[in-house]
């Protein structure tokens, strides 16, 4: 199977204040995206996942950002980053739909929300007003909200967080897209609503067949909705994996800390695990495998050398590979913590 | 003054307090014009606009005379305000009160026309230079900055001395194309604050072009400092008005405006104050009452307070 939207090599930096640095935000990023599946990217704030979803539809702001020459985000064999822009707002919306953290303050104040979820039929199906009209009330019933026909001429400030963004979702879902960038759309709500969002989507995507790629720096929505799973740190992938693999046998220190981190209800009571220290500026990545001031493992090489993603062969499936010189020396991993 | 225009004048001051009244109770209803009439000010600036303007459009109702013909050279000029001349005459002998009601017309005609002109084309060139940001903000603003350090009255001076005999329509255009560059600052920031809120940035990836971003998304968000500059800019046109006619390059003569009704009166202004003194009070009129209802303007429209 070939994959929906190919990502490689994808560099977006930030030009600082007044020149004085290059904030690498994102660097040297390559994933695939399959057809149908779920995959989630993981990391902490400011690894660069948001980043990445802004720049596959280019919505990285210029200036200050730019995605680097040489990157390649391809969307069924067309690279995004050498579309036109009528040809990529024909793509935004209509084949990569985006949902994003804030319900709160994504939606227009000053537009019903028909009008908001109407508008991308208006602009790619070129639909009549009321004929979008009725297609955002059968988009505001599949999204579950009760009475659409009222709730369709409300304004967003009348509705509750989980509201807004299964409104978020209706606005994004209108023109059946093939992919749905998803960053992080439960951080903002409360567990309960979280849940039924990402039920929601679950739902959605198996109803219309799309892939879903799922940001989140929740560990456990990773491990309950995504098939395969990306964890970035500093502005690079660490490790990829199946869910599966990755809970079952994190291999990069990293996702092992993350993973470590999660507070577990059958563990005994202990203070939860923290990964020491904080991201580093991306202004000033340090030298060597980036993780290494944060890591327990870490020796002489990880200082010198910066690892390449490391294929972890051993029946672990295909594609699990890991960013770290353990993987070549796994002997160092006993002894340690 | 004859019963009929008294009745006529009585009729405008009762349906402007009946508008203001019914506009009041319809906004018992609604959590945001609740919040237009919060002052007390605002029902009167409302009230005050709203008489003026009825006044200016039925002109030929409450005006006795006619507001060009001189009554009587040698015996009626530089009258007291009577019963026949209620706000008096001024020193041609002709009659303030029909003058000032005929200049209603021209004046406010002017601030409105000109104030459209000055803030469609701020708006335009702000969300510009705001959105795209680059080098065409750099251009526009620099632009802006030039034309707010060139005094407006010399560009106008240049124009009526190219434009010989200026034209009312030359004339609001030419106001209007001198009076934008404070709204296009103060909309150019607005867009700058916007254009980078999520629901633009939503927009953008639903596929909607510049254009539907900025006229649907960015500018309805920016629209009360907007109102509330055009409201401000209908009195500072009103002002930039008076000041040419009382140089005597704005309106011709002896068309009536408030203007160079002040420039016709000022020579008698010791003995016959009333023919400058009743202008001036309608323009400071306008002027603060436009204060007033832009005041209410921004109450009701500040997103800060929607809930």
């Amino acid at each position: 199977m070939s994959a929906l939207l190919r990502v490689r090599d994808l560099k977006t930096y930030f030009v600082t204040e007044q020149g004085k640095g290059t904030a690498r935000a994102v660097d040297e990023v390559s994933f695939d995206l399959y057809p149908g599946e779920t995959l989630g990217i993981v990391g902490e704030s400011g690894c660069g996942k948001t980043v990445t979803s802004l720049s596959i539809l280019r919505l990285v702001p210029e200036p200050p950002g730019h995605v680097l020459p040489g990157s390649v985000i391809e969307f069924e064999g067309r690279n995004l980053l050498a579309l036109s822009a009528p040809e990529l707002r024909a793509v935004r919306g209509n084949q990569i739909a985006m949902i994003f953290q804030e319900p709160m303050t994504s939606l227009n104040p000053v537009f019903t929300v028909g009008d908001q979820i109407a508008e991308a039929a208006i602009i790619h199906q070129h639909l009549s007003r009321r004929a979008a009209r009725a297609r955002a009330i059968e988009m505001l019933r599949l999204v579950g909200i009760p009475d659409p026909e009222e709730r369709v001429d409300d304004y967003p400030h009348q509705l509750s967080g989980g509201m807004r963004q299964r409104v978020m979702i209706a606005m994004a879902l209108v023109c059946h897209p093939k992919v749905l960038i998803a960053d992080e759309p439960t951080t903002a709500l409360d567990v309960t609503i979280q849940a039924q969002i990402l039920e929601l989507l679950d739902r959605l995507q198996k109803e219309l067949g799309m892939a879903v790629l799922l940001i989140t720096h929740d560990l456990g929505v990773v491990a309950g909705h995504a098939d395969r799973v990306v964890v970035m740190y500093a502005g690079r992938v660490v490790e990829t994996a199946t869910t599966n693999a990755l809970f079952e046998r994190p291999t990069h220190p990293y996702t092992e800390g993350l993973l470590a981190a999660v507070p577990r209800i059958d563990a005994p009571r202990a203070r939860l695990h923290a990964i020491p220290g904080q991201v580093p500026a991306a202004t000033d990545w340090p030298a060597g495998c980036r993780f290494h001031p944060r890591c327990p493992y870490a020796w002489d090489k990880c200082v010198a050398q910066e690892p390449p993603l490391i294929e972890i062969g051993a029946g672990d499936g295909e594609g699990h590979t890991a960013r770290c010189w353990l993987v070549t020396e796994p002997e160092r991993r006993q002894g340690k913590r | 003054m004859t019963f009929g225009n008294w009745f006529a004048v009585l009729v405008a001051l009762v349906v402007a307090a009946e508008f203001v009244r019914m506009l009041r109770r319809r906004a018992l209803a609604q959590e945001r014009w609740r919040r237009f009439f919060r002052h007390r000010t605002t029902s009167w600036g409302l009230g005050i606009l709203t008489f003026l303007v009825l006044v200016a459009l039925a002109a030929p109702l409450v005006a006795p005379f006619d507001p060009n013909r001189q009554l009587d050279i040698v015996h009626l000029t530089n009258r007291a305000p009577s019963w026949t001349f209620p706000l008096g005459t001024d020193p041609l002998s002709r009659d303030v009160w029909s003058r000032t009601a005929y200049g209603a017309r021209v004046s406010l005609g002017i601030g409105a026309l000109g104030a459209l002109v000055a803030v469609a084309l701020g708006t335009l060139v702000g969300a510009i230079a705001g959105y795209y940001r680059r080098w065409i903000d750099s251009v526009l603003m620099r632009g802006v900055d030039v034309g707010l350090a060139l005094p407006r009255i010399f560009i106008l001076l240049m124009a009526v001395a190219l434009w010989d005999g200026l034209p009312f329509a030359a004339l609001v255009i030419t106001i209007g194309l001198t009076s934008w560059f404070g709204t296009s600052r103060l909309v150019r920031a607005e867009v700058l604050a916007l254009r980078q809120r999520d629901f633009v940035v939503a927009a953008r990836a639903l596929g909607a072009d510049s254009g539907r971003v900025i006229f649907r998304h960015v500018l309805p968000n920016a629209a009360a400092p907007i109102i509330v500059s055009a409201a401000l800019g209908v009195g500072n046109v009103l002002l930039l008005e008076a000041s040419l006619s009382f140089l005597g390059i704005g309106i011709a003569p002896p068309d009536a405006s408030w203007g160079n009704m002040i420039a016709d009166g000022a020579p008698a202004i010791y003995t016959a104050p009333w023919s400058t003194l009743f202008p001036g009070l309608a323009i400071a009129l306008v002027v603060m009452s436009l204060n007033a209802v832009a005041d209410g303007v921004r109450d009701a429209l500040d997103p800060r307070e929607t809930p």
